[in-house]
């Protein structure tokens, strides 16, 4: 139980590089991108295809974001100068990238098994310290038997995406950070302050697919393969992630925002990781599990301040019917 | 400052719904002159307006400001010169950001934006200083989200947003025409202070025939995609409402017609 609770917050945290590259799109610019699905995949792969043809895997993870935010750029530009519908946009750069997915990895799968990866890389620096032994001594003390084999890439990515969080908050206060804001909001009042739309449009749907891309890319190497399929869904956790964090964190500042989208992320890794320990249910299940995640996610809060209004004014009626009971009294 | 030649534009042309807009369009600001606009419904009151800002192009004519033909220009590159309230309150604010970031992009129209933040410490001061001289208490709730301000208060902002940055020129389409009598009053008196203290070439649609009179130094007159009657100075200032319906009736032989005329 506590390993595979481990192992889905070590992807939930990696998942939600990829979720802050959703809200981007979906929240902040109110385009809905579905590129995501293949430009996951997009930075799997050129990670992994570097990786293997021995390109140090910093430098591969780089290149594979850099793909997805190419990737991006181009969906942007299919929808700002092409005038293409925004679904579509996506739809058709998912499409294309099926393919160039393929060309890029040479086949379906490619394994990074007896490779060096960034996670590799890290567990063997990290094994010098001596931290793994004391948390595990700490967990053994508890009186747990089983222990995760290492804690670096946990603590690691926690790290990079809050700092990641900390970059895009920042990105999101400046003077373009503003603008592209406006763009989801009000997009005739920022253009009539001379902003230029259409390159923000396609440099915000960039930076998202890129940090999708890194997100596929690390994600490859923590599993130390790249398939062309792995990207299938992905959008659906994505907003699965956005929408679970903004229903129990709220969405007041965009700081409060992205947190909860991180947090959404793994809550939803933890979600899945529970509902495939009940005996019924199996992997194939997943997606319709997602679906009832999301559903509920996006329904339940507003049940609840339904539920919350009509108890509030009810008893607000009650209160004044006494009120005037005591008056009539009196 | 602004010059318009020979500006026509018909949409849908060559189809059943063919409209010819703006016919032949001639008009010339000088630097710091205040024209308000009156036409009829379709006049081309707004279309004019959306040509000088960029939004539309025409089919054939030219339009400069300070002797720099834009024509060409997409709105964007425009809007450094061109400051722009809508008639509705929700258009030229963003609801979601707050007051602050809502100043913070109008500060940024004429300048090319950084990578450095958009709200600083010291903006926030200038911000609130210029929100003061709204007298509507908006200097105590920066970080308000505008989508929670009432109608009348967006638009002040907006009108804020649109001139504390001082545009070269000033267009009001209609701005207060949304707005209950009392805001629109309001919004009327702070349009007229803020032109009055900075000096703005402005160019301002109203339906209301009196304030066209009252406000401005230069009143035209619109129909049927053209500029029927342009008056001005001392002339303007002894024209009455009336007046005004007898010249249209003389120049068209029509009444006036306008759902949303107010006389006075
Ligand atoms: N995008 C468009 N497509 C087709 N016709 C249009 C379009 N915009 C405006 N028109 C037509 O052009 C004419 C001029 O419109 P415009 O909006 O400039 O009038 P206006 O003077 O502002 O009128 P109002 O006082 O009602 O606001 C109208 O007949 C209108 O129907
Ligand atoms: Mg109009």
């Amino acid at each position: 139980m506590f390993i595979s609770m481990f192992g889905a917050v070590e992807s939930g945290v990696i998942y939600a590089i990829m979720a802050l590259g959703v809200y981007l799109t979906f929240r902040v610019l109110d385009f809905p991108d579905l590129t995501v699905d293949g430009s996951f995949v997009t930075g799997a792969a050129v990670a992994a295809i570097s990786i293997v043809n021995g390109i140090p895997p910093i430098y591969a993870t780089a290149m594979g974001a850099i793909a997805g935010f190419i990737a991006g750029c181009i969906t942007g530009l299919l929808h700002t100068k092409g005038k293409i519908n925004a679904l579509l946009s996506g739809i058709l750069m998912m499409t294309a990238l099926y393919s160039i997915n393929l060309r890029i990895m040479g086949q379906p799968t490619l394994s990074m098994l007896n490779e060096t990866t960034i996670f590799s890389q890290l567990e063997s620096m990290w094994a010098a310290t001596g931290i793994d032994s004391f948390l595990n001594g700490l967990l053994a003390s508890i009186g747990l038997e089983q222990f995760p084999s290492t804690w670096a890439i946990v603590f690691v990515m926690i790290i990079v995406t809050v700092l990641i969080k900390f970059i895009t908050d920042f990105y999101l206060k400046t003077e373009v950070g503003l603008a592209l804001r406006a763009i989801g909001d009000n997009k005739k009042m920022i253009r009539s302050l001379s902003a230029n739309t259409d390159t923000l449009t396609i440099v915000g749907v960039g930076i998202s697919n890129g940090f999708v891309a890194l997100s596929g890319a690390l994600y490859a190497q923590l599993g130390a393969f790249s398939d062309v399929n792995m990207g299938i869904g992905m959008i659906v956790i994505g907003l699965a992630s956005v929408i679970i964090g903004e229903a129990l964190f709220g969405k007041k500042t965009i700081a409060r925002v992205t947190l909860a989208v991180i947090c959404g992320a793994v809550i939803y890794r933890m979600i899945v990781t529970l509902a495939l320990r009940v005996d019924f249910l199996d992997t194939g299940d997943m997606k319709l599990i997602t679906a009832i995640i999301v559903i509920t996610a996006l329904v339940a809060p507003k049940t609840l301040q339904i539920r919350r209004e009509k108890k509030r004014r009810s008893e607000k009626r009650e209160q004044l019917g006494r009120q005037a009971e005591g008056d009539s009294h009196a | 400052m602004l010059k318009l030649t020979n500006i026509s534009l018909t949409f849908n042309e060559g189809t059943l719904d063919e409209k010819k807009a703006l016919n032949d369009i001639n008009l010339e600001m000088e630097k710091g002159e205040f024209v308000t606009v009156i036409g009829s419904n379709g006049a081309g009151k707004s279309t004019i307006m959306n040509v000088i800002s960029g939004n539309l192009i025409p089919d054939v004519g030219d339009v400069y400001i300070d002797g720099k033909q834009v024509v060409h220009l997409p709105e964007y590159k425009r809007s450094p010169y061109i400051g722009r309230v809508f008639q509705d309150p929700n258009a030229g604010t963003a609801p979601s950001m707050t007051i602050e970031e809502n100043l913070a992009m109008a500060y940024s129209r004429t300048k090319k934006r950084k990578l450095s933040l958009g709200v600083t410490k010291k903006r926030k001061e200038m911000f609130k200083e210029h929100l003061k001289t709204l007298d509507i208490g908006l200097e105590d709730r920066l970080t308000a989200k505008v989508g929670l301000l009432s109608g009348g208060e967006r638009q002040a902002l907006s009108l804020l947003m649109t001139t504390f940055t001082e545009p070269n020129i000033l267009l009001l389409d209609e701005h207060t025409a949304a707005l209950d009598p009392s805001r629109a009053e309001l919004i009327t008196n702070l349009t007229e202070k803020v032109v009055r203290e900075s000096g703005l070439t402005t160019l301002m649609v109203t339906h209301n025939m009196q304030q066209a009179l009252d406000l401005g130094n230069r009143l035209i007159m619109m129909d049927k995609g053209k500029i029927i009657f342009d008056v001005s100075g001392v002339e303007q200032e002894k024209l009455t409402v009336q007046d005004l319906l007898n010249e249209f009736q003389n120049i068209r032989g029509a009444q006036f017609e306008d759902d949303r005329v107010v006389l006075g």
